[in-house]
């Protein structure tokens, strides 16, 4: 079999769409940890920070891939989404989902969606001003503005909100995502128990880590 | 007619090899011109249309389901006889020859039955080849079980789908060949005619179930591998779809059908719960390895448990009669089938059934011996010498689970009840037919160029089944037999070239397929097929059922003539010729159980002895055993067809003769 | 156990003439149920009852109706195979059900099965992907080696075992939000993947029969675990797993 037709398979696509995301969920921890720091040292976040948006491996390599990443896993999210609705045309009358999988694992798509909707509020926030500041303006090298930034954001109570919400489908999103992702690429064996508890974990304390950080900013202001 | 086996001559342990040596053979370049059509896609048809397909013949097969996988074999439980003395306890070919013949009472040839016993140990080899997992042992080597009628370790299992796995081996050989384009399939067809053109067969007239069109088919052999007709009694183990209807058009066009009467009544199926009910459901006799048969001693304690006031696990051990047992020391609860079925019945009969139905008519296969002796076996080979009673309950428990698991969860689902806690109700019930279509050594019936195998032919069973033969002789029949004696008889048709479909006998017989469907249809009677079905059934089950008797019979025979009769005039089949018309089936099939359940009850009148399955209440001994008639009735009883009367079938006899076995009494004791 | 009563049911049933015709829900009443009776012979009664008025009967799919053939089908109330777990349409049985309940049967809707009519729909997909590659390809001879010769591991053989328990009857495809067919193919890749046997054209066999499954439009697997848990023989989602894992290096093989 001619290798594109194996790309196409619905096995390469699932897998694709497992890769993309555990190298999202990666991306994800770090920017917690990252984010975590500043609730404990302003500094030190400061610094992270500053080293983060200057150092061009990270401005010129890690981050377009990570672009590319998002956007593929978004683009093929919705392409998965659109063919198997088309594998149904005619739906049921009464479709009992509930009775055999979870909300989470039957709704990626609303999660998801709320989640790159979320993306663009934070780019909105975050990352355009900083391309501008950093790209277009040119502006002088500040290496303590970000605490400073952050913390302002936090200040309005809608987007606080509207963080926190996004922040509880980004964990119903994990919640299916994590251990979808390892069975996917075809990991199913004694270690999956294990794994699946870790999941699990990661998809509370990642989000709901965040939403503390951002009630901590928004109550610490 | 006349009746040729053609046995051949030779010593019987020769006989196979000496004349397949010596049969006719196609050159490869041939077979792609040569057609032959299969029906049924069971074990026998799925494997034969496999390996004719694999020679490079050009197959068509046909099944009425929506998938070959589909068709009734799957649903055989406990496992396949081979002599592969793989457990050391003596088997030999001539072991399993001898018990085959002495298990059907007697009344089996014996050269088809050496032969199935010589091909037993390649199917295992083949099905392994395939891919089929069978259980195994922990050294990764087959596991064996014993079965009914035998004193040796030689069945083959696959936990309780024993028969499913061995249909999917056959299917997916089956499905390679589709896949690579030898065999043409068609699903949801339904044959309902056989074209004979010079005396030979030459195609089939099928019904596209979904489009309602008639086809017409052609080819230079047709194998007929549709199974049994246990469905005549309405309610049988069988699926809802099995019928006898593509053995009973053969039969009208010529083919001798033998011994109708050999009915397997299988004792351990899960007893009747009430009218509505459409079908009864085995357990395997895999299950009489580690259950115990019994009924309560005592008339008023039978009583008590029917009427719900006393359960069965309250009963003492020594106000149980383990019947079985008591009766037949030797075997126990693993005498054959016919043997464990009338001895249930006797004890029904005489007020001890415990089942709450109509008829009190259940007996208890009870485990709790098994989970005791098997839960301390358990504990000791994980080296707790000492177990408490709950764990021995327990580990017992669990080593019938990894056994039977799936048969337990089965029985609960259907009755509610808790096999592991309460003992199994169960109760006799149709279940295998030995008798069916006439064929030679070369499984050819009395029509040339028409093949009968499987369930579908009467030929290696004698009088009664033993458990795990039937899946033995369906592959044998189409992995080891057909292949050579079809491409025997194909020899002679390189010459013959394609066969049109356009002759006037596929013309006509499409004629006669097209007028009995519009007959039902126009019909406009006041009631529904199932009506007659199950009244033929009960008549059946009562009058040709476990114990026979000449009133009986007689009055049975007269009552389905006149039963034919107001079907005929009074059936309504619903819808069109032309769409999926489920109630047109059936009443197509019907028809066709109502003449040949006539025929059984004919045959068991004349068969004036009792053997096997046939249990005529007039010829038995002092103990309520079977009495043979071995000087007036050895013989293979072979119906002619004489038209729509069909109490004026003509009985031929085919004479056995026993050269190698020694005719005996059976003795199970 | 519970004694057998009678019951009054209300069904909603899905009636289609044909497969190009349009079909709707139908309204039924039935009285008179015995809670013993399976749900194909509560099918079966609203079918005599339905012919003795001169209607024309319910068509659906059954044969052996032990659990194993695969035939049966119906989503009932929003269920593939209805409310009880391990268990196919026809071991259903009435006990499940109250009086006065009313019982939504549809027919298993999938791109890949069409209706034919009624509730009967068309499966020959699945025999197509069995078809591409769900085989070991040897040919029927009296001279293959002894079943005995290649020992094969008991747990492997267990596992086998377990996945090629599977019955076809296109449950999971039908349960599948997504209409996946990845539990059926996952079984049979899983089966022969796991013996001697089988694994001699593992490459060949994943790959074609993937290829297949994609042709006939069955969606695309997204883990929600549906398919295991409506499964009649509980057939597991690891074998899905092993489908992914054989893929991948065929893949990288082939």
């Amino acid at each position: 079999m001619a290798k594109s037709t194996m790309l196409k398979s619905s096995i390469a696509k699932k897998v694709a769409m497992a890769l993309s995301g555990l190298f999202l969920m990666l991306f994800l921890a770090q920017h917690f940890f990252i984010n975590m720091t500043s609730v404990f040292s302003p500094d030190t976040f400061n610094s992270i920070s500053h080293f983060m948006g200057n150092n061009p491996l990270v401005q010129y390599v890690i981050q377009p891939i990570l672009i590319v990443g998002v956007i593929f896993h978004f683009i093929m999210g919705f392409t998965l989404d659109l063919k198997n609705r088309n594998a149904r045309p005619v739906s049921y009358v009464k479709f009992d989902g509930a009775a055999n999988s979870s909300w989470a694992s039957r709704n990626m798509i609303i999660s998801g969606s709320v989640v790159l909707a979320f993306l663009g509020l934070h780019f909105y926030d975050f990352w355009f001003p900083e391309m501008i500041y950093k790209y277009v303006d040119v502006n002088a090298l500040e290496p303590t503005r970000y605490f400073h930034e952050l913390a302002e954001k936090f200040e309005s109570p809608v987007r606080t909100g509207l963080y926190c919400f996004s922040f509880l489908l980004l964990s119903l999103h994990l919640w299916h995502g994590f251990n979808s992702s390892f069975q996917s690429v075809g990991a199913n064996n004694k270690f999956t128990k294990a794994s699946h508890k870790f999941g699990y974990a990661f998809a509370i304390v990642i989000p709901f880590g965040f939403i503390f950080i951002a009630l901590f900013h928004h109550f610490n202001h | 007619m006349k009746l040729d086996s053609k046995i051949p001559e030779g010593p019987i342990a020769d006989k196979w090899t000496n004349y397949k040596d010596h049969l006719k053979l196609v050159a490869p370049n041939n077979r792609p011109k040569i057609d032959v059509i299969v029906v049924g896609t069971g074990l026998a048809g799925s494997s034969a249309a496999a390996s004719l397909a694999e020679m490079g013949y050009n197959v068509k097969a046909f099944c009425f389901q929506d998938s070959p996988r589909r068709a009734h074999s799957i649903a055989a439980q406990g496992g396949i006889n081979a002599a592969k003395n793989y457990q050391n306890d003596g088997d030999s070919t001539f072991r399993l020859f001898y018990d085959t013949i002495k298990g059907g009472d007697y009344r089996a040839r014996e050269a088809n039955v050496h032969r199935l016993a010589e091909v037993s140990g390649n199917i295992i080899d083949q099905c392994v080849a395939q891919g089929v997992p069978f259980a195994r042992d922990y050294g990764g080597n087959l596991d064996n079980r014993s079965f009914g009628g035998t004193q040796v370790q030689r069945t083959f299992y696959a936990a309780g789908q024993t028969g499913q796995q061995l249909l999917l081996g056959a299917y997916s050989s089956l499905s390679r060949q589709i896949g690579q384009g030898n065999i043409q399939m068609f699903n949801r067809h339904e044959m309902l005619d056989l074209v004979k053109i010079d005396g030979k067969a030459r195609g089939i007239i099928a019904r596209n179930l979904v489009t309602g069109e008639i086809e017409r088919h052609s080819a230079h052999a047709v194998i007929i591998a549709t199974g049994g007709y246990g469905n005549v009694y309405f309610l049988s183990t069988n699926a809802m779809g099995s019928n006898v209807t593509a053995g009973w058009k053969i039969h009208k066009q010529g083919a001798a059908f033998a011994n109708p009467c050999y009915v397997q009544i299988h004792p351990t199926c899960i007893p009747v719960h009430g009218t509505n009910q459409s079908k009864l459901t085995l357990m395997s006799e895999s299950l009489r390895n580690s259950g115990r048969i019994w009924v309560p001693k005592k008339k008023e304690d039978a009583e008590a448990i029917r009427a719900g006031k006393l359960k069965p696990t309250q009963l003492a051990e020594e106000d149980r009669d383990y019947y079985l047992e008591r009766k037949y020391p030797a075997f126990g609860n693993l005498v054959p089938r016919d043997v464990a079925s009338r001895a249930a019945k006797e004890v029904c009969d005489e007020g001890h059934g415990i089942e709450a139905n109509d008829t009190n008519e259940g007996v208890y296969l009870d485990f709790s011996s098994e989970i005791q002796s098997k839960g301390r076996q358990t504990a000791y080979a994980k080296g707790n010498h000492h177990p408490t009673d709950e764990e021995v309950t327990k580990l017992g428990k669990q080593w019938l689970e990894e056994k039977y698991g799936n048969l337990f969860t089965m029985y609960q689902k259907i009755t509610d009840e808790n096999p592991y806690e309460t003992p199994m109700k169960i109760y006799p019930a149709v279940h295998y037919t030995m008798g069916g279509v006439w064929v030679d050594y070369n499984l050819q019936s009395t029509i040339p160029g028409c093949f009968v195998a499987g369930e579908a032919n009467f030929s290696d069973h004698g009088a009664n089944r033993l458990g795990a033969s039937a899946l033995m002789q369906g592959l044998a029949d189409g992995y080891f037999v057909l292949p050579y004696t079809v491409s025997n008889y194909l020899a002679d048709e390189i010459r013959t070239g394609k066969i049109s479909t356009d002759s006037p006998e596929f013309v006509e017989a499409e004629n006669r397929v097209k007028d009995s469907i519009n007959k039902f249809l126009n019909n406009n009677g006041s009631k529904t097929v199932d009506h007659f079905h199950k009244r033929l059934g009960l008549i059946m089950w009562n009058k040709v059922g476990m114990g026979r008797n000449e009133a009986g019979l007689t009055e049975a025979i007269s009552e389905i003539a006149a039963l034919k009769e107001e079907f005929y005039k009074d059936v309504y089949v619903p819808g069109s010729a032309d769409e999926l018309n489920q109630e047109l089936e059936k009443a197509l099939r019907v028809a066709d159980f109502i003449d040949l359940g006539q025929l059984m009850a004919m045959d068991a009148l004349q068969r004036k002895e009792s053997c096997g399955g046939h249990f005529r209440e007039e010829y038995q001994d002092s103990e309520g055993e079977t009495l043979r008639d071995d000087e007036n009735f050895s013989f293979v009883g072979a119906w002619e067809y004489m038209g729509y009367d069909i109490s004026k079938e003509i009985l031929n006899k085919e004479e056995l003769k026993y050269e190698f076995i020694k005719i005996a009494a059976r003795n199970y004791k | 156990m519970s004694a057998a009563k009678n019951i009054n049911i209300n069904l909603k049933i899905w009636r289609q003439k044909n497969a190009k015709a349009k079909g709707s829900m139908e309204t039924y009443k039935l009285d008179n149920v015995s809670t013993a009776s399976s749900f194909l012979e509560m099918l079966d009664q609203l079918n005599e009852e339905l012919v003795n008025e001169k209607k024309e009967p319910v068509a659906f799919d059954h044969d052996c109706r032990e659990g194993i053939c695969g035939m049966c089908s119906l989503y009932i109330n929003g269920r593939a195979h209805g409310p009880d777990t391990g268990t196919t349409t026809c071991q259903l049985h009435m006990r499940k059900f109250n009086d006065g309940d009313t019982i939504f049967i549809e027919p298993w809707r999938s791109k890949a099965f069409p209706v034919v009519k009624d509730l009967v729909v068309d499966r020959s997909s699945f025999d197509r992907i069995q078809q591409a590659g769900g085989f070991v390809s040897v040919n029927t001879s009296g001279n293959t080696i002894d079943a005995n010769a290649t020992p094969i591991n008991k747990g492997d053989a267990d596992k086998s075992f377990e996945a090629a328990a599977c019955i076809g009857c296109g449950a999971c495809v039908a349960t599948c939000k997504n209409g996946s067919a990845m539990l059926f193919v996952g079984a049979k890749v899983s089966q022969y993947a796991l013996l001697p046997q089988g694994k001699v054209e593992a490459t060949e066999r994943v790959l074609n029969m993937v290829r297949q499954m994609d042709e006939e439009g069955f969606g695309n697997c997204t883990n929600t675990g549906a398919c295991e848990v409506e499964c009649p023989k509980g057939i597991s989602l690891e074998n899905i797993a092993r489908m992914n894992r054989e893929y991948l290096s065929a893949s990288l093989k082939g």
